[in-house]
């Protein structure tokens, strides 16, 4: 059985070079929904959206919704951010 | 199709007869100047006309002319506006604007092109609605976009007929003399808008100051202008000038800041005369204070200050490290007050700035430079034009000038910016070509064009960091990822004119 979240959560912020990022539980069966709105999307809109699902893959988690509103993040911050959002939201606020 | 020495490939349509860019100093002018028409003002004439539909119909405006604005009331000007929405009401159809800069608070020009009112733009900047809807293809023919220089000798030789100029006028009395620095659209310098009062057919002065007989100082001579039309306002004084430009603070741009010094120091022209043209940007201005300490130790006083003029070039004025200031655009408050106050703060026009093809220009006089950049290849070809999605978001100004003139060309910016590499390998839009480019500051180090290697030699006895700018985008691409190129269309909507009149690139459709 796949971890899925309870409770939506955020992370990051939306200064210049950063995201934020921000997960919610999707319906049973949803499997993972990626939104992403950014300022550099024609510019790296694919690299954008293969880093996030990377990082969701790495946690395991299913039947979720990330919403990346993006600044401009490079990807190490794009992957901090998802994952923490996705901590946060299983509430392991220490982090990893 | 043709392809200039950048290999920047213009389809023939839109070339035309226009020379194709084959160097910084390639061309040379041949023949005689334009001239506009003689005329005559006998004694008791009134050149006040009672609005700007009277002086529209009194200059024998028609369908298909041109007509011309200059750009010193920046985002705060009304008067391109009035007069647009006076031509729209007069019916006429088909006319080209050619206006030194067009800003967002022209956003209405959209509405007069999409009814063909306007179906031609002419400028040397362009930021805002107008700009964008030219970029997405509203514009039937493409936009002429030219350097501060390029503009006037655009104007004398006779490439732009100005058949009226219509020319914001913070003061003017009755007989139509002008100047930047009274009342409260009060401006500053008007550089830009001499040669259109000189070479225009038809000249308005548009104000919303009437002063007594005879106005002074006077910039703009009443031998030059056909009518007054007194409004109630020109512009917002709010968009004209900002209250005072400040020197960032932000560490990185002040690092940047600081090699920039240094490579001017190291480059030896930190002397008696020196004379330099730095941006009211941030870092940009900075330069001028790293300089500045530079100039206090070694009891330097510089010759003179250039550009777009802001507070701090003032406060080096006054402070006696500049013996003058030669201005053609205000950037702040302190600068327009500084301008009427100051006699060795000197309003020059355009043409003695940077026009490349008179008697010489002052920016052939320049020690050193400091401009920015939007993308630089590795040819240190620079991009101020568009953005890298495409869109059209500025344009030259003086910065194809300054950079052919100078001695010491430095681009200072940020290697990145949000997650944007600055150093490419292809620029959207070459505006400023490579061969006028000596250094490329940014918080990552020194790039020295490898055509300098007087300079190289002279840099590397330094302690500054220096390094190749295949490696600055090495660097950087390593951390940003390398950012797909802008989605255009083949369609022409702008042709980028460098300062000879010749074709440097051409701006694409964005969809």
């Amino acid at each position: 059985m796949r971890p899925t979240i309870l409770r939506p959560a955020q992370a990051g912020s939306l200064e210049s070079s950063d995201c934020l990022v921000t997960v919610s539980p999707g319906e049973p069966g949803s499997g993972v929904k990626v939104n992403i709105q950014s300022i550099v999307m024609n510019q790296f809109g694919d690299e954008i959206r293969a880093t996030v699902e990377k990082a969701v893959a790495e946690t395991n988690v299913t039947d979720i919704l990330i919403d990346v509103n993006d600044r401009g993040a490079v990807d190490f911050v794009l992957r901090a951010r998802v994952l923490t959002a996705i901590d946060r939201a299983l509430g392991k606020e220490e982090g990893r | 199709m043709g392809e200039n020495i950048l290999g920047r490939v213009i389809p023939d349509d839109v070339l035309g007869n226009k020379p194709l860019f084959a160097g910084a100093f390639a061309r040379s002018p041949q023949g005689r100047k334009a001239s506009p028409p003689l005329k005559a003002v006998r004694p008791g004439e009134n050149k006040v006309l009672a609005s700007i539909k009277e002086a529209i119909k009194a200059s024998g405006l028609k369908s298909g002319m041109t007509i011309s604005f200059h750009h010193h009331l920046r985002n705060g000007d009304y008067v391109l506006n009035m007069v647009l929405q006076a031509c729209a009401e007069l019916g006429l159809k088909d006319l080209t604007v050619a206006s030194s800069s067009i800003f967002p608070i022209h956003a209405p020009l959209v509405e007069h092109i999409k009814n063909g009112v306007v179906t031609g733009l002419d400028c040397n900047y362009a930021l805002g609605p107008v700009a964008e809807a030219v970029t997405r293809g509203l514009l039937p023919r493409p936009m002429i976009m030219r350097t501060h220089g390029g503009r006037v000798r655009a104007i004398e030789s006779g490439d732009l007929h100005i058949d009226v100029a219509f020319i914001a006028a913070p003061a003017a009395d009755a007989y139509g003399n002008i100047n930047g620095v009274d009342g409260p659209s009060a401006c500053g310098s008007l550089g830009y808008a001499m040669a259109d009062a000189q070479y225009a057919d038809y000249v308005v002065a548009i104000t919303d100051n009437l002063m007594p007989y005879p106005l002074h100082p006077i910039s703009i001579s009443q031998s030059l202008v056909d009518a007054v039309v007194v409004v109630d306002k020109i512009g917002d004084p709010k968009g004209i000038v900002s209250g005072s430009t400040r020197i960032t603070r932000d560490p990185v741009g002040l690092t940047i800041a600081n090699y920039a010094a240094r490579v001017i120091e190291a480059a030896g022209l930190v002397k008696e005369g020196i004379s330099f043209q730095t941006g009211a940007g941030g870092a940009s201005l900075a330069v001028a204070a790293y300089l500045r300490k530079y100039m206090e130790e070694r009891h330097v006083t510089g010759a003179f200050g250039m550009g777009g003029i802001t507070g701090y070039f003032v406060e080096l004025l006054e402070a006696g490290l500049l013996r003058t200031i030669l201005d053609t655009q205000c950037f702040d408050l302190v600068a327009v007050k500084s301008l009427k106050r100051n006699p060795n703060h000197i309003e020059i026009d355009a043409g003695m700035y940077a026009n490349p093809w008179n008697k010489g220009a002052v920016v052939n006089l320049l020690d050193t430079v400091i401009l920015g950049a939007t993308e630089i290849d590795t040819d240190f070809n620079v991009n101020v034009t568009t953005s890298s999605d495409g869109i059209i978001m500025g344009g030259s100004g003086g910065h194809s000038d300054t950079a052919a003139g100078s001695k010491l060309t430095i681009i200072v910016t940020t290697a990145t910016r949000t997650r944007l590499p600055i150093v490419r390998d292809r620029v959207t839009t070459v505006t400023t070509p490579g061969e006028t480019v000596d250094v490329v500051v940014t918080e990552r180090g020194v790039c020295v064009n490898p055509r300098r290697q007087d300079l190289i030699e002279k840099l590397s006895q330094r302690r500054l960091p220096i390094l190749a700018i295949e490696e600055l985008k090495r660097q950087v691409e390593d951390l940003t990822g390398k950012p797909a190129p802008a989605r255009t269309s083949d369609r022409v909507v702008a042709l980028v004119e460098y300062r000879d009149g010749s074709i440097i690139d051409a701006v694409y459709q964005v969809e």
